[in-house]
């Protein structure tokens, strides 16, 4: 049977904070790299915390690299999850799955500015859509990440932090999230529900 | 719970004892905390195992960040409590005993969960790290420098240090904000102020005067002297950036 939710396993990743945030919801999920699993469910979500080497060398264990760029069904990549949708990340010189275009860059470290950029910081609206409805400009996301990837074409919300970065992208049905929806409080689920209830 | 108060048994006692946590982590999440730290006070100073399984009841309710402070002495430690959902681990006296655990754990888990919290107070005009605070009979100074301990602690590996400022620590007459001016100078991590907030101003203060990343505070929350949402609406108001 389908689950509302697959959640890729990529090993390592902490993903009991996401599955309670889901559940409290009301939507259940699976953690799996069972390729016909994911291409079953709903939705999909790829989340990750680690490097970008090592969760790309764990796809690509799992033939998922190739799958993940042909799922049809809404995905939402969350943290590092949001960044292997693109090109590539200059974390070890990683090649990502290549489904949106652009590269994930190392902040750099100031006096203002510590790195890993941790905590909460706002997001400025690009445009009005879906993914985000019922969520200000303005509205503030939990983040944990030490590369960012800048504003493409696929980016509908900014954060700055020292420069504009990508905070939420959108391309056809693959979204992502450099913050934490699951550690962001009332917005953070408003977002989840958005994507959980949105048209594919 | 240490004045000997509670004389039930073992089980129902952590039962209460968890019953308190999820109440105050409710309560804290609707009043709009931005993070939770919680100290274990289950940990067992014998390093006998102890049941960490409120942290996941912690974590089905909190839709915020939260850490856990106390007992974390082994990678096994670290890993049992991000696996019951805590998104960040802090680690104190241990790894005054044996700095090499903040390296591993920094490279297993990243920097970013690694918090180092460090017990400090001025000793003759030096500001000197505190070992083992828990308990009042075992703490000692650690034979370190506040200042050479953070540089080494982010060095290691450290990704957030939470300084308790022990002069001021439930005195509620403001953070040390010399103390804390000190430490922000000489790291590049964020820096979480402890010990001593007693009303609103002092946490405008600890922001605008030593630059800190955050504030802590246990007793005027507990004790409902100020509540957070107004807080927060206050420090808005002088013009700190916040979280509504």
């Amino acid at each position: 049977m389908a689950v509302d939710v697959a959640i890729i396993e990529g090993g390592g990743a902490n993903i009991s904070s996401l599955r309670f945030a889901l559940e409290r919801l009301g939507v259940t999920s699976a953690l799996t790299a069972d390729a016909d699993k994911i291409r079953a469910a709903k939705r999909v979500i790829l989340p990750g915390v680690g490097a970008a080497e090592d969760a790309m060398e764990k796809l690509r264990a799992a033939g998922l690299d190739a799958v993940i760029p042909g799922l049809t069904q809404p995905l939402l990549g969350i943290c590092l999850g949001m960044q292997l949708l693109f090109d590539g990340s200059e974390e070890d010189d990683a090649q990502c799955l290549g489904v949106i275009e652009g590269r994930a860059r190392l902040f750099d470290a100031g006096d203002e500015r510590p790195v890993p950029h941790m905590g909460w910081n706002s997001i400025r609206k690009n445009d009005s859509p879906a993914l985000l409805e019922g969520i200000d400009s303005n509205a503030y996301f939990y983040f944990v990440h030490s590369y960012a990837v800048d504003v493409t074409p696929a980016t509908i919300g900014i954060t700055n932090y020292g420069r504009d970065f990508s905070a939420v992208v959108t391309q056809d049905n693959f979204c992502g999230t450099q913050f934490h929806p699951e550690r962001s409080g009332k917005n953070g689920a408003r977002l989840l529900h958005n994507f959980l209830t949105g048209v594919s | 719970m240490r004045d000997g108060q509670v004389v039930k048994g073992v089980q129902f006692r952590n039962h209460e004892i968890v019953g308190d946590i999820l109440d105050l982590a409710e309560r804290y999440r609707d009043e709009g905390a931005d993070e939770l730290v919680f100290y274990d006070i289950t940990a067992s100073p014998d390093g006998r195992s102890v049941d960490r399984s409120w942290i996941n009841r912690v974590a089905e309710i909190l839709d915020i960040p939260f850490c856990v402070a106390g007992g974390i002495r082994t990678l096994q430690d670290a890993e049992e409590v991000l696996n019951f959902g805590a998104d960040k681990i802090s680690v104190n006296s241990p790894a005054l005993a044996r700095p090499d655990l903040i390296d591993e754990l920094a490279r297993r888990f990243g920097s970013q969960c690694v918090v180092v919290g460090i017990d400090s107070r001025d000793e003759e005009g030096v500001y000197r790290v505190y070992q083992n605070t828990g308990d009042p009979d075992k703490t000692s100074l650690a034979g370190r420098e506040t200042v050479d301990w953070v540089r080494e602690a982010q060095q290691r590996g450290a990704g957030e240090f939470v300084l308790n400022c022990m002069n001021q620590d439930g005195v509620r007459q403001g953070y040390d904000i010399g103390q804390l001016s000190l430490v922000r100078a000489n790291c590049t991590v964020p820096l979480i102020a402890s010990g001593g907030a007693g009303a609103k101003e002092h946490f405008a203060e600890v922001f605008k005067q030593a630059h800190v990343d955050g504030a802590l505070a246990a007793s005027v929350f507990h004790k409902q002297i100020i509540e957070i949402g107004e807080l927060k609406q206050y420090l808005a108001g002088q013009g700190i950036e916040v979280r509504p």
